[in-house]
């Protein structure tokens, strides 16, 4: 039995994040990983000869860029590399390309709809507002809001200032949006279908809501609030894949003395007295410690590696009614050349961003529809990117490997128990659908992997393979993620900490949950904090 | 006559009300008992609105709003509704959740019958939750919700105590309020209960008259707890739901307010002036003109901004923003005329409200119908027979049966023709009659008001129940709209008493009275 | 865009050009190039300073195609435009033009642009920024108006200064002499219709030339051809930059920060703040943003836009302005600055808190000198008119012409 200062349970990232600094402030830190690699969803994988796969998160844009300098992950390895346009595809004809360069991006939306393309300014502008009041928060702990301790009241002011200084009509409006479906939220500003289309597909990814649910709105919100170099919204790709962002981080945790041991899932937490003291490994090993920290969702930390009898009454169950659904797929395919694409002369643009099949509206929430009914849609929507256009790392000389993130994807079927040749099928309808666009894209295709959420909850244990850990519904946002009365990272049983994205502020590889773990960690501690403030390029 | 200004003006009305719809009228009788002199223009040949009686066949009535619920205590104390003939108590109808198998279950307060005991336990504590948060928020109902910013005291306090009726529930339920507040129907339901029908029929207040369907976030606890409050729970009153518009009406001559019938506003009128715009009177379909120093519109936000008082008198943004309110009715109503009293099968009393809502899915399914304009193949039935509690509504021995049938869209893809109302008319009485076998051959008569005939019949936007949607987005402060939710127009002297104000619809009375409270403030 | 029959595979991100564009580019010497609304466009073609000097001494033209216009008609597009804009457009007469701005609802400024009467019931409006969504939002509600925008389709050329009376006449203009200031006038021109306003965005004589694309190569070789002997040359953005500050016109994202792209609150201005109040007519029927401009009026605008002539010679750009020398209470910002050829003096227009205008203002300047950077701090003195304000820019018929 060894034992150390703290256990913190997967080396996804934000688990190495969370390592990172309880190393950096001098504990003997070890993160447990049940796979035989790390990153948890956020991964390199070369699962074809010469291909390397990000083969669950594909993009980053939310990852806290003092985080990142603060733990020297530039020097790590890391390299974020912008996205400078992406084509979105209708439902026939219809292409909207997305200019990172304004008179170009005015000039193509005009070629839509002339009201559309001003009415963009405004958009952004309210879009821009919203995200920069819901940044300040990312990297903060939320307050309590029964507590009357100084610290959840200062914390109270502080938010209610940055409210106030919205002005009154803004306070409203915020208001309104955080309610809002996106469909309801775009139509105050845009007419154009496919305008709509591509403005809300932000709204659905990762969420079991559709466009037309209220609460949408706030979805798209969390994916644009994030910012490349100060370009709110933009969206990046790291060299190399997702995983360099977790072999950068793994660095930091090393180079702080921080250990990291794959291939050890952990059973039980174990807690005695209601405090946690360690943990027992599958293999039976026991590791002690002062602390345990959790990196998986909150519904598998209090079901799963917990015992009930160990927990406060009516945690299980709120863990139980946790909403954390599965509704995505991915498609990852290793192509022997470029795709071309009809309607995108000279198939430009295909490495300035990704293409965006998201037709309209309707569309979109026809997928929901048959996801709600416990099947995937024959027209679904799809976020696809193609990395290896512009990272020349990824995969061989002339080859290619293309992400499809499909929306949605229900994690059980009405048809029975997901087979391996329902997941063929599922895959083929995607393959289907990009070869409507993409005469001649079945051909190039030289492997395959088809994720369904069965498949991402079993190798990363994402519950339901939701990639948000756990919806982001008011009900489970701010204060209240995981639940009410534990927005601060603490839980029910003493020296027990979750840091993953089922704490605030919810999913995306932004790293934040793990460093406001960290730092409540340190405060209880009596450490001196080691988790740098976030700043913004446009503050 | 002399008004509040001292000098006699006989073609002058301090105060018109249009719209003689419950909530007109409950303005009216607060404005007419504080001395003003007041006029309600009723386009309609009688007062009540969606409550008014209506005679489908001869012989035969029905009111389109079939029952009352969580009607204000203090409006009935302050207008002595009970001098009026108002049944003092209201005797409320159980809910009752229909189910073809015929294992039917009975909703009354807070006691659930009819299904096992696991869910009736669950419903007990589920009940007792919900009315504790209930209690919390009843007296915001009833009150004028504040501007956010530059606030006067007063204005301060009313946020405090909402702070504080929440905080004193405690710890435990506050954060339970904070978790299933925003909950969809759904996830509630499948948190307590195991039957189908009870998931339905327990939610059925928190989706009917809106567009919310059991999966959707946000809105559907909150209006739950809207209609627990005050005298909660839905009756018919012995003098129909008529009848309350009746009292109404007599308590408001009785303190001295003029009702007028058959008189449609066609404008309201806006005075220009150096120091900004005021309303001044209403110009009537027939060309006449009323001045008055203050003009309240029962009518929907929508007609009354757009329609009567015209965008050239209003700001863009508020425009726009009125314009984009969700105004789109999804609920039609049925009404049959029967040679006697259906049965239902396993039922043993029909004096109750009848939820035809099988399952979770089946109001998902049917909204998903609704949401793209197109009829539901299911559709959804909330049913009362009024004429077993005000026997005026039909011959003897013969009764009305009313029903809601949900999501009906107002926007029909391809619009409502006459076949398309009978098409969805039919559908709805094979509903039934799968409940209530050989129902058909009892019918004398059928009536099938689409929202879009709501819309023509009662000059409602949308055909809407609540005026506008009753979601969050739309609610308090910023119902419906900011810079109109403090029942005054962004026009002086020109305010706004109807269910598209704060708290919203329903035959509760409670816009009404609070937009009287604010104009006399 | 994705017009599938071009070879060019980046089209859609190229800048569009104006109908004057061949001779445009033909005068560009240095081709300097820049971007307005999706146009090429010349900041300037051969050196500013010249360029400007045609304008305050001979006759430039300046391409406006890139401008935004609107064709706004039908029985209630009077109505429209004047709910929407603060001045009372019924006083806008027939061929007359009227500068205006409009407002959100809470009375902070959209943009700024001109409204051209050009019939009872039909009107142009230009403006610096596109506008169409918020026109759109303003026409609803008004049954009989349509709005058209006509930026693509009617080209626009400035003819500015002292000369440009004489050089269109010569053009065979006659009885543009008798054009008073924002009158319309309308010459038959190969026929076709040239339509001729006298505005413009110098402070000087100047005219601004209406006409189909289709004629705008024709339109040039004419203009300079009579132009010749008096020196007309095209002028770009640096040089209209210097003229509107001489003549302390506004400019978008200098001055003022249009309402629907601000992001914080009050970042954005007011038409008090930008001394415009002139513009907000409370005697007419309502308009946008009345009830807030009413409050603003009566409580008196937070910053007022001031005319400052500053001693010495440094330019005081982005310079916060204070009270005293000790350059601790900031009470303002200078939004544009710079030495004036014309009037000798190192002008300004900065933004100050209205309570301070009558006391003292200090710019503290920062300046370069083979990159070492200096700091002076110079006195402001207060003006009130604006710096280069030439009588023939209102005179009529104008002198020499």
């Amino acid at each position: 039995m060894s034992r150390h200062d703290a256990i913190v349970i997967g080396a996804g990232h934000n688990g190495l994040t969370n390592a990172a600094y309880l190393a950096k402030a001098g504990l003997d830190v070890v993160v447990l990983e049940k796979n035989d690699y790390i990153g948890g969803a956020a991964v390199s994988r070369e699962l074809h000869p010469g291909w390397i796969y990000s083969n669950c998160s594909y993009v980053c844009s939310m990852m806290r860029q003092a985080i990142h300098r603060d733990l020297n992950l530039s020097t790590h390895g890391l390299l974020l590399v912008p996205y400078l346009g992406t084509i979105n595809f209708g439902d026939g004809d219809g292409r909207l390309f997305a200019y990172h360069n304004p008179d170009a991006a005015h000039l193509e939306l005009k070629r839509h709809s002339p009201h559309d393309a001003d009415a963009m300014h405004r958009f952004q502008a309210d879009l821009t507002r919203y995200s920069q009041l819901i940044r300040k928060t990312l990297m903060r702990t939320p307050p309590e809001p029964t507590s009357f301790r100084p610290k959840d009241i200062r914390e109270f002011l502080f938010l209610a200032k940055q409210f106030w200084s919205l002005g009154e009509k803004e306070i409203y409006e915020y208001i309104r949006f955080f309610t809002l479906s996106a469909a309801d939220f775009l139509e105050d500003y845009f007419e154009n279908d496919l305008i709509k289309a591509a403005m809300a597909s932000p709204g659905i990814i990762g969420t079991a809501l559709g466009v037309y649910s209220p609460g949408s709105a706030y979805i798209l919100l969390h994916h644009v609030m994030g910012d490349v170099d100060g370009n709110i919204g933009a969206w990046g790709l790291a060299r190399g894949g997702m995983g360099a962002i977790s072999t950068a981080l793994a660095g930091a945790v090393k180079a702080h003395g921080g250990k990291i041991r794959t291939n050890a899932g952990v059973r039980k937490v174990l807690v005695e007295s209601r405090k946690a003291v360690g943990v027992l490994l599958e293999n039976g090993d026991e590791l002690r410690a002062g602390i345990v920290v959790s990196n998986l969702d909150a519904k598998r930390t209090f079901t799963r590696i917990m015992d009930k009898a160990d927990l406060p009454e009516g945690i299980f169950e709120k863990a139980c009614n946790f909403k954390i659904r599965g509704s995505s797929g991915k498609v990852n395919v290793a192509l022997s050349g470029l795709p071309r694409f009809s309607g995108v002369p000279n198939n430009r643009y295909i490495n300035r961003g990704g293409q965006t099949f998201s037709g309209s509206l309707e569309t979109m929430e026809r997928a929901y529809d048959c996801w709600k009914r416990g099947r995937w849609s024959d027209n679904p929507f799809i976020e696809s990117i193609i990395p290896s256009a512009w990272d020349p790392t990824v995969a061989p000389p002339g080859c290619h490997w293309m992400s499809n993130f499909v929306q949605y994807c229900p994690s059980a079927l009405t048809n029975g128990p997901w087979t391996p040749e329902k997941r063929e099928r599922f895959g083929q309808t995607v393959i289907d659908k990009i070869e409507r666009y993409s005469p001649g894209f079945k051909d190039l295709i030289v492997h395959m992997e088809v994720r369904t959420p069965h498949e991402i909850e079993d190798e990363i244990g994402l519950t339901e393979g939701n990639i948000f850990q756990g919806e982001l519904t008011i009900d489970q946002l701010f204060f209240n993620r995981p639940f009410p009365g534990y927005g601060q990272y603490r839980m029910p049983v003493r020296s027990f900490y979750m840091c993953g994205s089922s704490t605030h502020p919810g999913g995306g590889v932004s790293s934040a949950c793990g460093a406001n773990a960290a730092r409540e960690i340190l405060a209880d501690l009596r450490r001196p904090n080691t988790v740098p403030q976030d700043d913004f390029h446009d503050e | 006559m002399v008004n509040r200004n001292g000098y006699t003006r006989l073609d002058r009305y301090d105060s018109i009300v249009i719209g003689a719809g419950h909530n007109g009228l409950i303005c009216a009788a607060y404005l007419a008992r504080s001395g003003r002199r007041v006029l309600v223009l009723e386009a309609a040949e009688s007062p009540g609105g969606f409550a008014a009686r209506r005679e489908f066949y001869e012989g035969f009535r029905a009111s389109v709003a079939h029952t009352v619920s969580h009607f204000s205590r203090t409006v009935a104390d302050e207008l002595k509704l009970a001098a009026k003939g108002l049944p003092s108590n209201f005797r409320v109808l159980p809910t009752v959740g229909l189910n073809t198998r015929q294992e039917h279950i009975v909703l009354q307060n807070s006691s659930l019958s009819g299904a096992d005991i696991r869910d009736a336990d669950a419903y007990a504590r589920f009940h007792a939750l919900l009315a504790r948060f209930a209690r919390a928020l009843e007296p915001f109902w009833s009150k004028t919700m504040p501007r956010i910013g530059n606030n006067s005291i007063g204005e301060a306090l009313t946020f405090a105590h909402i702070g504080f009726n929440l905080r004193r529930m405690g710890k435990r339920d506050l954060h339970e309020f904070f978790r299933i507040a925003s909950l969809p129907a759904r996830d509630l339901m499948e948190e307590y209960f195991e039957s189908d029908t009870v998931k339905t029929a327990v939610s059925w207040d928190g989706l009917i008259g809106s567009k919310i369907a059991p999966r959707s976030p946000n809105s559907a606890v909150l209006t739950m707890l809207y209609r627990m409050s005050e005298q909660a729970g839905h009756a018919i009153p012995t003098t129909g739901v008529a009848g309350l518009v009746d009292a109404l009406s007599a308590s408001a001559k009785d303190l001295g307010a003029e009702i007028r019938c058959g008189q449609r506003v066609s404008r309201i009128l806006v005075n220009g002036a150096q120091n900004g715009l005021s309303v001044n009177g209403v110009e009537l379909a027939s060309g006449e003109m009323f001045r008055a120093d203050e003009v309240i519109s029962a009518v929907d936000p929508r007609r009354t901004f757009l329609e009567l008082v015209g965008a050239e008198y209003l700001d863009i943004g508020f425009t726009n923003r009125i314009r984009r309110l969700r105004c789109d009715g999804y609920v039609a109503k049925l009404h049959l005329a029967l040679d006697g009293l259906p049965q239902f099968s396993g039922l043993e009393s029909v004096d109750g409200r009848l939820v035809i809502a099988p399952d979770p899915d089946t109001v998902e399914y049917a909204f998903d119908d609704a949401k793209y304009g197109e009829c539901p193949t299911n559709p959804l039935l909330e049913i009362v027979i009024p004429s077993i509690r005000d026997e005026s509504l039909a011959p003897a021995d013969k009764h009305v049966l009313s029903a809601h049938v949900m999501y009906i869209p107002y926007r029909l893809k391809g619009g409502w023709t006459d076949a398309a109302r009978n098409a969805a008319c039919e559908r709805a009485i094979d509903t039934i009659e799968r409940y209530a076998p050989g129902i058909r051959d009892q019918i004398l008569h059928s009536e099938f008001l689409t929202p879009a005939d709501l819309e023509q019949e009662y000059r409602v936007t949308g055909g809407h129940w609540h005026h506008t949607e009753l979601a969050i987005d739309q609610m308090l402060m910023m119902r419906p709209t900011y810079d109109a939710a403090q029942y005054r127009a962004p026009l002086p002297n020109l305010f706004l008493c109807g269910a598209g104000c704060h708290p919203g619809g329903d035959i509760s009375g409670a816009a009404g009275h609070n937009a009287a409270g604010e104009i006399l403030r | 865009m994705s017009d599938e029959h071009t070879d060019d595979a980046y089209a859609g991100e190229r800048l569009k050009l104006s109908p004057f564009h061949s001779r445009q580019s033909a005068l560009n010497i240095r081709d300097a190039w820049a971007s307005w609304n999706g146009y090429k466009f010349a900041p300037y073609y051969y050196d500013p300073e010249y360029e400007y000097f045609c304008v305050r001494n001979s006759c430039g033209t300046y391409d406006i195609c890139p401008m935004q216009k609107y064709e706004i008609k039908g029985r209630d597009a009077e109505l429209m435009l004047n709910r929407m804009v603060t001045r009372d457009v019924r006083k806008i007469g027939l061929n007359r033009v009227g500068y205006s701005v409009w407002c959100t609802d809470e009375g902070r400024m959209i943009d700024d642009g001109t409204i051209f009467r050009l019939a009872h019931d039909r009107f142009m409006l230009t403006c610096g920024s596109p506008c169409v969504a918020w026109l759109e939002q303003s026409a609803f509600g008004f049954d009989a108006v349509t709005i058209t925008d006509i930026s693509d389709t009617l080209a626009g050329l400035s003819v500015q200064g002292p000369a440009s009376c004489a050089v269109l006449k010569r053009m065979g203009f006659d009885g543009i002499e008798s054009a008073k200031p924002f009158d319309v006038r309308r010459f038959p021109f190969h026929d076709d219709e040239l339509m001729i306003s006298r505005t413009g965005f110098t402070g000087d004589l100047g005219y601004e030339l209406w006409l189909h694309p289709e004629l705008a190569l024709q339109v040039w070789d004419e203009l300079y051809a009579a132009g010749e002997d008096y020196g007309i040359q095209p002028y770009g953005e640096t040089a209209t930059n210097m003229a509107r500050l001489e003549a302390a016109f506004i400019m978008p994202a200098m001055e003022f920060n249009e309402a629907l792209r601000t992001v914080r609150f009050e970042h954005d201005q007011t038409p008090f703040e930008l001394n415009l109040g002139w513009l907000v007519d409370f005697a007419k029927p309502h308009f946008n943003g009345r009830t807030a401009l009413w409050r603003e009026k009566q409580r008196g605008p937070r910053y007022t836009l001031t005319k400052l002539d500053i001693e010495g010679n440094k330019p005081a750009v982005g310079s916060y302005i204070y009270r005293s020398k000790r350059c601790v209470d900031e009470i303002g910002y200078v939004t544009s600055a710079m030495w004036s050829p014309a009037v000798k003096a190192n002008i300004a227009l900065a933004m100050i808190k209205t309570e301070h205008l009558d006391g003292d203002l200090l710019a503290e300047i920062y300046y370069e000198k083979e990159l070492r950077h200096y700091r002076r701090v110079a006195r402001c003195k207060h003006i009130k008119k604006p710096f280069w304000m030439p009588s023939r820019a209102r005179a009529t018929p104008p002198p020499d012409c």
